[in-house]
């Protein structure tokens, strides 16, 4: 059964130095508040997984948490590049990072593999492209009926699977909606998953084919409201598009990125601090 | 005749031009995702557009500046997950035309969107495959829209993310990819088809005021035009009304001048 916790105890309890982790949401439910908590709390040496790491993973590799990044597509959506995730791999700061390199289909495909404990995926893809020369763990598996050669890849399986979803009854019973990504089945690929919510409420009240997170595969189940900012949340709130564009200045330079993380994340207290610094004029005049 | 237009416009308007209607195209965010949204507001109402993050059929009344945006969701016949969309949709063999953009290309039409210079250590680390890889090799055609010139159409890929041609002539049928490959590169400058038998991309129709200097010196290669090669059709005045209209509604409702990335 999942337990109601605050998102401080959660990543205490559950988030480990060297774990594998995967945070999703598809554009649609980041969980940025998570993100910035384990950078708050300081997690190193993390095995990031996610498809498409967007400005979340940017500001936990460039804070220093990532040892290894495994992901598909990784771009700032709609304004250019992820400039902590460029500086990490082009010059390794501020330190190492080792890549493995996917495709959207292979990841999701893996990420299903985990749900459903098989080793590994199976796919139509990768034929032609350089992807095996540069990662071992993309090999060809020949079909036993047809002999028809496809590729295998690993199955993601993560130590804890973070996701931001809209929301949870009083058991934790977990209800999302909208663009859905990949969320059920990195929980389902999970050892311990944490579900951030916009809202905690008495019933759900879902319709028959709704997609539930059953309270029992949800480790903790936190209250952050607009936990997902600055993606959005279906029904709640939009995608701040000019933040994405305002991080490209502050993540361009590691100075103005180092002031941003001390000043946003590691000087406040928690997410509602942090929006509330966010919503500064004062403080953000100097970004913007 | 339709008066001033950029190079820019006559590229979008030539990409949207090639999605034929009802068909089911596979949308890359970015100038993909423009020319597709134009075709299906001026010639193709009954186009379905398929969006990586889950929305099938998507009639988005913004360009959408993130390829999961909200707007997609609202307006999609249905949205399905992540897996579904690539393994029934896409891999399923449903979609009839893929549309991609690219950071590199060759002559082969093979693409990179990876690194530039060495994997290991590159100059340049650009975003990745995403789906570019399933979509070009099952998507039954490709339409690639790129601008053109000596950095995006090299001679030779540092990374292939996702095939064209492969080595050219018959490779792509040997490598037994289940789509036919890319059908059109759309650029700034001119309209590309792959010749019938090498394979190799070839000028089909040059777009207005440009001339075949321009082309070559925007090409890393020694660049053919085919032997029937002509000029591209200028935008229509309600291709480009609608454009205009489309991309300033964009820009309002995004808070921003500028395009999508």
């Amino acid at each position: 059964m999942a337990e109601w916790t605050s998102l401080s105890e959660a990543v205490s309890a559950l988030v480990r130095d060297g774990d594998t982790i995967a945070m999703e949401g598809f554009t649609h439910l980041i969980p940025f508040a998570a993100g910035q908590e384990i950078i708050r709390q300081r997690r190193k040496s993390l095995s990031l997984i996610r498809m498409t790491p967007d400005v979340i993973y940017d500001q936990m590799i460039g804070a220093g948490c990532a040892r290894k990044l495994t992901f598909s597509w990784g771009g700032n959506p709609g304004v250019g590049s992820l400039h902590r995730f460029r500086d990490a791999v082009e010059n390794g700061w501020p330190g190492p990072l080792e890549l493995e390199e996917r495709s959207h289909s292979d990841l999701a495909n893996a990420y299903v593999a985990g749900a459903a404990n098989l080793p590994f995926a199976v796919l139509r893809g990768y034929t032609g492209s350089d992807f095996m020369q540069v990662n071992d763990r993309i090999r060809n598996i020949t079909c036993p009926f047809t002999g028809e050669v496809l590729a295998a890849t690993p199955a993601v399986r993560t130590d804890v699977t973070v996701i931001h979803a809209q929301k949870a009854d009083w058991k934790g019973n977990v209800q999302l909606w909208g663009i859905l990504g990949v969320q059920k089945e990195a929980v389902l690929a999970a050892k311990r998953a944490i579900v951030t919510v916009e809202e905690r409420v008495r019933t759900l009240d879902a319709p028959p084919n709704a997609c539930i997170l059953p309270s029992w595969v949800v480790t903790a189940v936190c209250e952050v409201p607009r936990g997902a900012t600055p993606s959005y949340a279906h029904g709640y709130y939009d995608r701040d598009n000019a933040f994405y564009r305002t991080w490209d200045r502050i993540a361009r330079v590691r100075d103005r990125f180092q002031d941003w993380i001390e000043r946003h994340i590691l000087q406040t207290r928690d997410f509602d601090e942090y929006l509330r610094v966010q919503r500064d004029p004062q403080i953000q005049a100097v970004y913007s | 005749m339709s008066g001033h237009y950029t190079a820019d416009e006559m590229m979008t308007v030539a990409a949207a031009r090639l999605l034929r209607n009802g068909a089911v195209c596979f949308v890359g965010i970015g100038l993909p995702s423009t020319a597709a949204n134009l075709a299906r507001l001026i010639h193709a109402p009954e186009a379905v557009l398929v969006y990586e993050s889950g929305p099938i059929g998507a009639k988005p009344p913004v360009l959408p500046l993130s390829i999961g945006d909200g707007n997609l969701a609202e307006t999609a016949d249905t949205v399905v997950s992540t897996p579904e969309i690539f393994r029934y949709w896409l891999q399923g063999g449903r979609i009839d035309v893929g549309f991609l953009g690219a950071a590199q290309l060759d002559r082969f039409a093979n693409i990179n969107t990876t690194v530039v210079g060495p994997y290991q250590k590159p100059t340049v680390r650009l975003p990745g495959a995403g789906g570019a890889p399933e979509i070009s090799s099952s998507a039954k055609e490709v339409l690639i829209i790129v601008k053109q010139s000596k950095r995006t159409f090299v001679e030779r890929l540092d990374f292939i993310t996702s095939v064209g041609f492969l080595n050219g002539g018959d490779a792509r049928e040997r490598a037994r990819l289940p789509g036919k490959g890319p059908v059109a590169v759309i650029t700034d400058l001119c309209v590309l088809r792959p010749n019938d038998v090498t394979r190799e991309l070839e000028v089909r129709t040059i777009h207005p005021g440009v001339d075949r200097r321009n082309i070559e010196e925007s090409t890393s290669w020694a660049i053919r035009f085919a032997e029937d090669c002509g000029e591209t059709e200028p935008p229509a005045t309600e291709e480009l009304r609608v454009l205009r209209d489309l991309k300033m509604r964009t820009a309002v409702a995004h808070g921003d001048p500028g395009e999508a990335a």
